[in-house]
C-alpha cells in the first residue's frame, strides 16, 4: 500500500549557517554549510513559488541567522509575493531599526525573536556572545509594526531559574506569543545534554510559573510551552508526522524531512537545485521513508497513539538506539526506554556556575 | 474576557486571511493555520475592524433566520473569546 502525501503546509528555509551567535544547543547539523555555496536569491523565489503552487501555506525563513544574507528583503519579498505568509526566525542581532521597517514592507507576517536567558550574563554564556541588551532595542522598534511577534526562549537547566525576568520581558513588551521551548537534543544540543539538561524539580517549578503566567496574559500574550520529551510519557509528534507536513531546505539546497533528518544513515535527499518541490515532496526516498505508517515497529504498529505522535522522532531514535525505524525511546512505552531513564538518573543535574570556571561546553562553531 | 456588545474585533498583528481565490478559506498565523468553513468564515471576515459584536450577531441572524437569535449571539461570544485566547483577534 503506498501512503498518499497530504499537502505540506511549511517550507522551512535555512537560508544560512552563517550566525553571529554560537549557541551551545544550535539546531544546525555539527557539519555546517560554507557560505559559498548558499543557494542564491532566484534559487529560493523558485523555491517559494513552487512551494505555494504546490499548496504550502507558510515560509520560516531561518538559518543560522537569516539576516545575515544581505538579499534578505528580498526573500521576505519572493515568498510574499509567492503567496506564503513569511516568518522570520532570527536573533535579532544583525537587524537595524531600517532593516525592520523593510521587511515589514517587504511582507513580512511575522518576527520570531530568540532569546538565550533571561540576563545578560546567562544570555552571554550560553550563546557565547553579547546579545542580550540589543534584544530589548528590537522589542522597541517592533512596536511601531502591526505583525505577529513571538518571544522564543529556549529553556534548559542553566536558565530555567531565569523565568521570572523572561516573563517579565513578556508582560513589559505583551507579544502575541511567548514560547518557552526545551532544548532538544541533537547535534550541539547532544554534545551539551549534560550540562544542559534540567532537573525534575526544575521542570515541575516551570511547569507550575508557566501555568501561572498562562491563566494571567490570557488573551493579551499566547504562552506555549514545549516540554522536554525526556520526561515526557509519550514522544513529540516530530515534525507533525514524517514527511506530512513539512520541508526543511538547507542551505545548500538539500530538502529533508526534518532539520535533523541527515544523521540518519542510509538516506538519500534531492536537491531543490535539481528536482522540483512537488516532485520531492511526492517522491524523495528520503521523504517516502518514514511517512505513514508501514515502517513502524512494535509498540508503535499497533499503539493507538500512532496517529497522534507518529512513533516519535526518526532522528532521536537513531541517536540513541542506533536504529532509525524504532521507537522513539523517551515513550514510556519503548522497549528502550531505559537508555533515557539512564541518562536522567546517572547525571549530574545541578545548575553549573559560569563564575567557576566549570563551563564545560562545546560552542556551536561557524562555517569556514 | 467577554467583549461588550459594542466591542470591534479585527484580527489580531500577525493574521490574516489567505487570498480570496485560495480554498479552503484559511486564517494564517504565527505557526498555524485555522481552517475556516460556514459560519467560523463569515464571523472571521466580519471582524475587519468595522463591525461591532452586536452587528455581527446581527448579520448572522440574518445568515440563518431558522437558528435561535440568543443561541447565536452566545455561540459567536464564546468564539470571539476562543479567538482572542489564540490571539487570532483583538476587540
Amino acid at each position: 500500500m503506498t501512503t498518499i502525501a497530504a499537502t505540506p503546509l511549511t517550507v522551512v528555509a535555512e537560508l544560512t549557517h552563517r550566525c553571529p551567535l554560537h549557541c551551545v544547543y544550535c539546531s544546525n547539523p555539527l557539519q555546517l554549510t560554507k557560505q559559498d555555496v548558499e543557494l542564491p536569491t532566484s534559487t529560493w523565489a523558485r523555491v517559494f513559488a513552487e512551494a505555494a503552487a504546490a499548496g504550502i501555506v507558510q515560509a520560516d525563513l531561518t538559518g543560522g541567522e537569516p539576516l545575515v544574507r544581505t538579499d534578505i528583503v528580498e526573500l521576505v519579498k519572493a515568498a510574499r509575493d509567492a503567496g506564503l505568509y513569511v516568518s522570520l526566525v532570527t536573533s535579532g542581532i544583525p537587524l537595524t531599526e531600517e532593516k525592520l521597517t523593510a521587511l515589514v514592507a517587504a511582507g513580512l507576517d511575522h518576527l520570531q525573536l530568540s532569546f538565550q536567558g533571561g540576563t545578560e550574563e546567562t544570555a552571554q554564556s550560553i550563546s557565547g556572545t553579547s546579545s542580550h541588551r540589543k534584544k530589548i532595542f528590537v522589542l522597541q522598534w517592533l512596536k511601531r509594526h502591526r505583525i505577529g511577534v513571538t518571544l522564543n526562549f529556549v529553556i534548559h537547566r542553566q536558565n530555567i531559574h531565569e523565568l521570572e525576568e523572561m516573563l517579565a520581558l513578556v508582560e513589559v513588551h505583551q507579544p502575541g506569543y511567548a514560547e518557552f521551548a526545551s532544548t532538544q537534543y541533537y547535534g550541539w544540543g547532544l554534545i551539551n545534554r549534560q550540562a544542559l539538561l534540567p532537573s525534575r524539580e526544575q521542570l515541575e517549578r516551570c511547569r507550575e510559573t508557566l501555568k501561572a503566567a498562562e491563566a494571567r496574559l490570557r488573551g493579551k500574550t499566547r504562552i506555549v510551552f514545549v516540554v522536554p520529551d525526556y520526561y515526557a510519557k509519550y514522544p513529540k509528534p516530530c515534525m507533525g508526522g514524517w514527511g506530512r507536513k513539512l520541508m526543511v531546505v538547507t542551505p545548500e539546497g538539500w530538502a529533508l524531512p526534518c532539520h535533523a533528518a541527515q544523521v540518519i544513515p542510509g538516506l538519500r535527499f534531492e536537491n531543490v537545485k535539481e528536482k522540483s518541490i512537488p516532485e520531492i515532496w511526492g517522491y524523495s526516498s528520503a521523504f517516502l521513508r518514514f511517512r505513514g505508517q508501514e515502517w513502524m515497529q512494535e509498540p508503535c504498529r499497533s499503539c493507538d497513539r500512532r496517529h497522534q505522535d507518529f512513533a516519535g522522532c526518526r532522528c532521536q531514535a537513531f541517536l540513541l538506539t542506533g536504529d532509525a525505524a524504532a521507537t522513539d525511546p523517551v515513550c514510556s512505552l519503548a522497549p528502550e526506554r531505559n537508555i533515557v531513564d539512564t541518562v536522567l538518573s546517572c547525571g549530574d543535574l545541578r545548575p553549573l556556575v559560569p563564575s567557576e570556571g566549570n563551563n564545560n561546553y562545546v560552542y556551536r562553531s561557524n562555517p569556514d | 474576557m467577554k467583549p461588550e456588545p459594542n466591542a470591534i474585533p479585527r484580527l489580531a498583528p500577525g493574521v490574516r486571511l489567505n487570498d480570496k481565490d485560495q480554498q479552503p478559506r484559511m486564517l494564517l498565523m504565527p505557526e498555524r493555520i485555522l481552517r475556516l468553513n460556514g459560519p467560523s468564515s463569515e464571523i472571521i471576515q466580519l471582524c475587519d475592524g468595522t463591525h461591532t459584536v452586536e452587528q455581527i450577531a446581527k448579520k448572522l441572524h440574518a445568515l440563518y433566520p431558522r437558528t435561535d437569535s440568543q443561541r447565536i449571539t452566545s455561540d459567536l461570544i464564546d468564539y470571539l473569546i476562543l479567538l482572542r485566547d489564540q490571539r487570532a483577534i483583538d476587540y
